[in-house]
């Protein structure tokens, strides 16, 4: 069990640097990392320094962001299934996004597109605690995403039809199944400080989600506050998941996968499954970006494309598994 | 000293008062056994007193910031959740986490586990434990705490005569030692062998509070209860067994 | 001077040429069938009746033979351009909405003199056109319900080269019973397009639109670059047609002439990579840099301005 956080750290900086060295321009590994700290401006400093840097940040970032939400929101729900992606927390993040960049919100003030995400990220967390909080078994809270995620979908569809913008009505497929390509250090400033805010804030919650493994009742009489803890994971994963989807879309399933494999390696403690979530969901999601860029090199493949081919048959085997069991 | 004080204790449900105007203290060396019908308040009682269901009157553990009412007061709810497959001894140091602690080796949760009978179950999975085990395991968490006073919401329920037998005489050793214990129980016979003390909800209020023999007379049980009963004393302590339903 | 001829000529072409009406019509015919009669006076009493009868009918007869059609209707943005340039005053009765659009149409104000369309079926079957010009890869359901409705419909397919150019102006002035236009049209692009040509070495060039996409070898901006002196590194790991080329191949390639297009109203995800700092960078270091427009998109003479453009860059190049 002490050995699961060395390796997984171990894992992040091996594929973060994975990250950095793959990409069509072809760069050897000497002329890469030089240029990573080089100041010349040549093309090859411009591709590690702008392409290829951002590129990695942001999935490293991105994908910690996606975990450690995942186990926050299925320690408090007490229940496997629950995750940004599934419960429609990216997708209503997404539509926040959709509407500030149609309207020309986001162009108005440099933040403006992050806390767009975050408002309707935050909504629609609100919404899933009234529809189906702790109280409420695992189909309210399945249902009650579904709700949210096509609500949430069906308005980002028309927002992006009625654009003038001939390339927006077909933007739907990148803001539902999210993508990395072509992003550079200007989105990693945006993001980045909620994403670090929001993760922070739901790393605090440890001691809190321990408590409620025994149920509401016995944690609050054991100094658990429970209001504040709702608040913190509302406030910390609308910032961290709407800042994320703002900037690369809406990746699914990181945040099912990745808890549900470390549970087991941590002794399903929820307060070391946060920090090993974060670390989990960040190995996933560079891997993922990095086989988006050796599958189909030339063509722009959808990191949610591969997250959902890992993670939808997960999701299958685990609703076919708790049939079992309530059986 | 005096481990508990309600005064004027109100929970409505609605218009409907499910506690109404409970006042009572318990001191250290009590083992309270918590009686009454179902329906009759019990559970809504302890959530009162411990603060965790809101009310009117005054109870002296919600006067206290939540950190330290966690220090004075262990609570061990009737629902017999446990969320994750954590190791026991886990989930029985969850106990110190009031404290600031969670190391699994700690003395407190040593001496919760020896006091259960858990010790050989240190390393086992809680979720696949049976219901009596998990009881045991629950209690034990209550125990890590180390707190003076014990609230129980049916701790015995569902356990077999033997784990019965154990739990109770666990409170009632806690009593002997200088702690307080109340625990609400449905099983009258135990609770006449056991407790110090009962006390008898009946539709909110509280009508009857004292030793076991004067609490179960025929009067209230019939009242109250609606059964009739045979109580004697034996060697072995007091016994009391309900036989037979008189309306 | 001689860029100014051509120049001269490029700016009337858009102008139009205006054409003598050469559909007879009845009465004409008529008239005409009286002036043969009347050499003919021995034989008026007999024959009249006769062969007016069958002049008449040979005139009736002539607008079927002609095909000429009287009302034609455009649905695609390439034959809205040529049936504006090659139509008889009349003839063509309304064009699709993408004409009015200054990203994509080089006849913007030309085409504010006809009815917009939308290329649905039902609008266009109300219009009552003769002939519906569109392209190969328009609403294919709209070309096969109008087709089912009983209404001519030539499709005109886009062109890949310059060489293409002459052929699909042809097709259009075909179509509508104009082939004098459109062979006058014709020609002016064959001196024009001799007059842009550039010998010499080649300067390196690349293409980049929205969503990274750039034109390969075997497209028309590919021939456009080629005719002007540059090679297209977007034709380079035999990308043919249009594709996608990866940002960092692009910086790496350091183009001496980028192109790009002019962003759309509003924002897109698509167009977000054209402000990419990276690019913004290769931009200023680039020695010319070039927006493409509406008079890239067609095989019209008006491509001609988009290759003075280019040989200009050229010479700035050298």
């Amino acid at each position: 069990m002490k050995s699961v956080f060395p390796a997984l750290i171990f894992l992040v900086t091996a594929l973060f640097a994975a990250s950095l060295l793959i990409g069509p321009a072809g760069l050897g590994l000497m002329e890469s990392l030089r240029a990573l700290v080089g100041g010349d401006g040549s093309p090859v400093v411009q591709v590690m320094q702008e392409i290829r840097l951002p590129r990695a940040i942001l999935g490293l970032l991105i994908g910690a962001t996606l975990g450690l939400s995942g186990a926050a929101m299925q320690g408090y729900l007490r229940n496997p299934l629950a995750e940004p992606g599934l419960i429609g927390v990216s997708s209503s993040s997404a539509l926040g996004a959709v509407i500030a960049l149609q309207t020309g919100v986001a162009a108005s003030f440099a933040l403006a597109l992050p806390l767009a995400a975050l408002a309707g990220a935050g909504l629609s967390v609100l919404l899933i605690l009234t529809l189906a909080g702790p109280r409420g078994g695992a189909l309210a809270l399945i249902l009650a995403g579904i709700a949210i995620s096509a609500l949430a979908g069906a308005l980002t569809s028309m927002v992006l039809n009625l654009s003038p913008n001939p390339f927006a009505a077909l933007e739907i497929v990148y803001w539902m199944m999210g993508s990395l390509a072509d992003r550079s250090m200007v989105h990693v400033w945006l993001a980045a400080p909620f994403m670090l805010a929001g993760m922070a804030a739901l790393m605090t919650l440890g001691r809190g989600l321990d408590a409620l493994t025994l149920g509401e009742d016995a944690a609050q009489t054991m100094g658990v506050n429970l209001i504040r803890l709702r608040w913190v994971l509302i406030l910390g994963t609308a910032a961290s998941v709407g800042a994320a989807v703002a900037v690369a879309g809406a990746v699914g399933f990181v945040g099912l996968v990745v808890p549900h494999i470390l549970r087991p390696l941590v002794g399903a403690r929820p307060s070391r499954l946060l920090p090993a979530s974060a670390l989990g969901g960040a190995a996933m999601l560079l891997a993922a970006d990095i086989a988006t860029r050796l599958i189909a090199p030339d063509r722009d493949l959808k990191l949610g494309v591969l997250t959902a081919i890992v993670g939808a048959p997960f999701f299958l085997h685990l609703i076919w598994r708790s049939r079992k069991v309530e059986a | 000293m005096t481990l508990l004080s309600l005064n004027n204790l109100t929970i409505r449900r609605g218009t409907c008062p499910v506690v109404d105007d409970v006042s009572l203290t318990v001191s250290a060396g009590e083992f309270v056994g918590l009686i009454g019908p179902n329906g009759a308040g019990k559970t809504s009682l302890l959530r009162g007193a411990l603060g965790i269901l809101p009310g009117t009157g005054q109870s002296s553990l919600t006067a206290l910031p939540p950190l330290a009412r966690a220090k004075a007061a262990a609570f061990l709810p009737q629902g017999r959740d446990i969320a994750w497959p954590v190791s026991v001894e886990t989930l029985v140091a969850l106990g110190r986490s009031p404290h600031g602690q969670t190391d699994v080796n700690h003395r407190a949760v040593t001496r919760a586990l020896a006091r259960m009978g858990l010790e050989s179950y240190r390393n086992r999975n809680a979720m696949a434990l049976s219901g009596g085990e998990q009881a045991r395991v629950l209690i034990a968490r209550a125990l890590a705490q180390e707190a003076p006073l014990l609230l129980a919401d049916e701790p015995v329920a569902g356990l077999d005569p033997e784990a019965q037998i154990r739990t109770m005489q666990v409170f009632a050793d806690l009593a002997v030692e200088g702690r307080g214990v109340v625990a609400s129980i449905h099983d009258l016979g135990l609770a006449a062998r056991h407790c110090t003390r009962l006390i008898m909800l009946h539709r909110g209020r509280l009508v009857a509070d004292g030793p076991p023999q004067d609490v179960l007379n025929d009067k209230a049980l019939a009242e109250v209860f609606g059964i009739r009963g045979f109580h004697t004393v034996t060697p072995d302590g007091p016994v009391f067994q309900p036989l037979g339903v008189v309306r | 001077m001689g860029r100014a001829v051509i120049a001269a000529r490029l700016f009337r072409l858009p102008k139009g040429t205006k054409m003598v009406n050469a559909d007879p019509g009845p009465k004409a015919c008529q008239t005409r069938a009286r002036r043969l009669t009347h050499g003919l006076q021995p034989l008026k009493s007999a024959l009249k009746p006769l062969v007016c009868a069958a002049i008449l009918g040979l005139c009736i007869a002539a607008p079927v033979l002609a095909e000429a059609p009287a009302r034609v209707v455009s649905m695609n943005l390439c034959t809205d351009q040529l049936a504006m340039m090659l139509a008889a005053p009349g003839q063509l009765v309304s064009v699709s909405n993408l004409a009015s659009d200054p990203l994509s149409s080089s006849m913007v104000e030309q085409a504010a003199a006809y009815p917009q369309n939308r290329g649905g079926a039902e609008q266009i079957f109300l219009l009552k056109p003769d002939l519906v010009l569109t392209g190969t890869y328009n609403s294919l359901a709209s070309v096969a319900l109008l087709r089912s409705l009983g209404i001519t419909v030539v499709q005109v397919p886009p062109i890949s080269s310059l060489d293409e150019v002459p052929q699909q102006i042809m097709a259009v002035g075909q179509a509508l019973g104009r082939e004098e236009a459109a062979q006058a049209l014709v020609d002016d692009f064959a001196i024009g397009l001799a007059a842009l040509a550039y010998d010499g070495p080649k300067a390196t060039a690349a293409m980049y639109y929205a969503n990274g996409y750039t034109s390969g070898a075997g497209t028309l901006a590919d021939d456009v670059l080629s005719h002007t002196g540059f090679h297209n590194i977007g034709g380079e790991s035999g990308l043919t047609g249009g594709g996608t080329l990866p940002l960092e191949r692009l910086i790496m390639a350091a183009p001496q002439l980028v192109v790009t297009s002019t962003p759309y109203p509003a924002a897109s995800r698509a167009e977000e990579v054209l402000s990419h700092p990276a690019l913004t960078e290769l931009r200023a270091n680039a020695g010319f840099v070039a927006t493409s427009d509406a008079d890239w998109v067609c095989g019209t003479p008006h491509i001609l301005r988009a290759i003075a453009q280019m040989k200009i860059a050229r010479e700035v190049l050298e």
